[in-house]
């Protein structure tokens, strides 16, 4: 019987020829990082290990991301204690907001070409999943795992079912990565993909660049999942070499792996959604949710901040005002991101449009930092949770969004399909 | 080991936003505790007393890896949690933080607000409103990092057996 791509992975780090779902397995990891918010948890527990070095010093990395610039004093000595750590062990891979790159893990690591294909990468976060795109077991994990990994070099897994995404066909105008993986959110629930591993195929998928693919891997946990995982093709091998990445190692799945089960969708047939307050699985067809006000509108983070995401709310911002009452925040997800979106202009068609634009950092995504919503803000997001209290006051509501419909809910003051302010 | 104590009852899809919101990441454990659960019972810190245990429905501590949601409710005290289903990475901290957890659907069906639950870890057996319950048993590989009172022990006990074999 053969094997997930990810059964592959995990059975030639583990050193095996196969490994079965279920199955227990410690691994070396390739890459283990954490970030600002998670530091605290990490370093302690890499302390209370009583290790007196990291594993490899070559392959820890550490960012700056949820509190930049720093918010208060609880936070600024949490970035000391981290550039104290990264001076200490001799960390290759830190990114302070000091001249150099930095942002947000998800995009920056890929980006400065530390992911590769067929890694295994233990980070601090539920996002992680997103360096699935590269064909990386890259699954949501703990703090103390982190520091824990980076004390030992190794991590255990439980060897994850896998389930089978297909999206086959073109896609329709203004229907992106994020409209994808919501509608699978919807369709299959916030605990649908518990302990399994969503593994997308499918011509629309390959035909996708890098970026909306990341879109896609991002959300994962959203549906309760493990890890996401796309086989390695030109397009995301391409990336990593541009980037000066390792070639690492292309595992495919087997034809007759098996899975837990497939789940298919025709990619004209998807349309511009929304998730609705205040699950990312109560998914709506924008059409469903036309005219809701909103307050504020918000365009970044680990899901949608990169520059394909900026390029996609200008096209429609471009020469457009947001309406008189919407706060139009923006935040781009590295410093590269925010440079390139200065040199191509796009920071100043969202400034004429009336945004403001905050450092490259996860804004307020988590309510970490400037633009929290009040108890009758209702916001549009391009972020990935929309939990009670995940942007600010409990009573908020947020809706989530791709960035073609996130600008348009900034110029209609409402939530409305794309093309109705484009055209 | 046994835990009891009262149930605090707690719903579906309780997510980590709830459980510990994000902007108290970088809070010291012992802040953490005023916060626990601040997002579904803001009093919960005042109500829960040690060896308290939380009852919820599926899908428990849905949402965000933050650590800081386990270890605020192991310092508010809690005991245990049982539930019909946790999320993922929320089950995987609280093994590495030593806070019990039980997968039990049918203790939780029986459980009401109040009453006392008593828990014996070791074998999963649940006594709640007069009957007895099996919880879903743990993988050896989990109960090794349960013995060792999370992954703390559990890497202590690696690096020492690695250091063991470099020194034979």
């Amino acid at each position: 019987m053969g094997m997930t791509i990810t059964q592959k992975i995990l059975a030639h780090k583990a050193g095996k020829d196969r490994v079965a779902t279920g199955e227990f397995v410690t691994v070396p990891v390739d890459l283990a990082a954490c970030h600002d918010a998670a530091a605290n948890v990490v370093m302690d527990t890499f302390e209370a290990t009583g290790a007196d070095r990291v594993f490899d010093p070559e392959r820890v990395a550490m960012t700056m991301r949820a509190y930049v610039p720093a918010r208060d004093p609880v936070v600024a000595q949490v970035h000391e204690r981290m550039r104290r750590f990264a001076r200490r062990y001799g960390i290759r891979h830190f990114f302070d907001y000091d001249g150099g790159p930095h942002g947000i893990e998800h995009v920056l690591y890929p980006a400065q070409g530390l992911i590769a294909a067929g890694d295994v990468f233990l980070n601090s976060d539920s996002h992680t999943p997103t360096a699935g795109a590269f064909g990386a077991f890259a699954p949501a994990m703990g703090w103390s795992d982190v520091g824990v990994g980076l004390a030992l070099g190794t991590t255990w897994f439980r060897v994850p079912e896998s389930i089978k995404v297909v999206v086959d066909g073109p896609l329709r105008p203004y229907v992106g990565g994020k409209d994808i993986v919501l509608t699978l959110i919807g369709t299959i629930g916030v605990a649908g993909a518990t302990y399994q591993v969503l593994e997308w195929t499918g011509s629309t998928i390959r035909a996708l660049p890098i970026e909306e693919r990341m879109t896609i891997c991002n959300m994962a946990v959203e549906a309760g999942a493990k890890s996401a995982i796309m086989e390695p093709d030109e397009v995301s091998q391409a990336y990593i070499a541009s980037r000066g990445g390792r070639p690492g190692i292309v595992f495919r799945s087997d034809p007759d792996a098996t899975y837990a089960r497939t789940v298919s969708f025709r990619g004209d047939a998807l349309e511009p959604v929304v998730a609705k307050p205040s699950l990312p699985d109560r998914v709506a067809p924008v059409s469903e949710v036309r005219g809701t006000k909103v307050t504020q509108v918000f365009i970044g983070t680990c899901t949608n901040g990169r520059l394909s995401d900026l390029r996609a709310a200008a096209s429609i911002l471009k020469g457009r005002k947001v309406a008189r009452g919407v706060r139009l925040l923006v935040s781009p997800a590295t410093r590269e991101t925010y440079m390139q979106a200065l040199k191509e202009g796009l920071v100043e068609v969202l400034m004429e449009a009336g945004a403001t634009v905050s450092p490259a950092s996860c804004g307020p995504c988590a309510a970490l930092h400037s633009g929290v919503l009040g108890p009758d803000d209702v916001c549009v997001s391009t972020s990935n949770r929309n939990f009670p209290g995940r942007m600010g006051h409990p009573d908020s509501k947020v809706y989530l969004a791709g960035p073609y419909v996130a600008a348009a809910a900034a110029v209609a003051g409402a939530i409305v399909p794309p093309e109705e302010v484009a055209r | 080991m046994i835990v009891e104590g009262r149930i605090h009852v707690f719903g579906d899809n309780v997510t980590t936003d709830e459980i510990m919101p994000m902007h108290k990441a970088a809070a010291t454990p012992a802040e953490l505790a005023a916060y626990a659960m601040a997002g579904c019972d803001p009093d919960f810190p005042k109500k829960v007393k040690p060896g308290d245990v939380i009852v919820a429905g599926e899908n428990f501590g849905a949402g965000s890896s933050r650590e800081t949601a386990p270890l605020g409710l192991k310092g508010a005290g809690l005991g245990a949690i049982v539930a019909k289903s946790f999320a993922r990475t929320f089950y995987r901290n609280c093994i590495n933080q030593g806070l019990p957890i039980l997968v039990c659907p049918d203790a939780v069906a029986a459980a009401k607000p109040g009453d006392v639950i008593r828990i014996d870890l070791e074998s999963g057996r649940v006594d709640v409103a007069g009957r007895t319950f099996q919880a879903e048993p743990f993988p050896p590989f989990l109960l090794t990092i349960i013995r060792h009172g999370g992954n703390v022990g559990y890497a202590r006990a690696v690096l020492a057996e690695r250091a063991r074999a470099a020194g034979a």
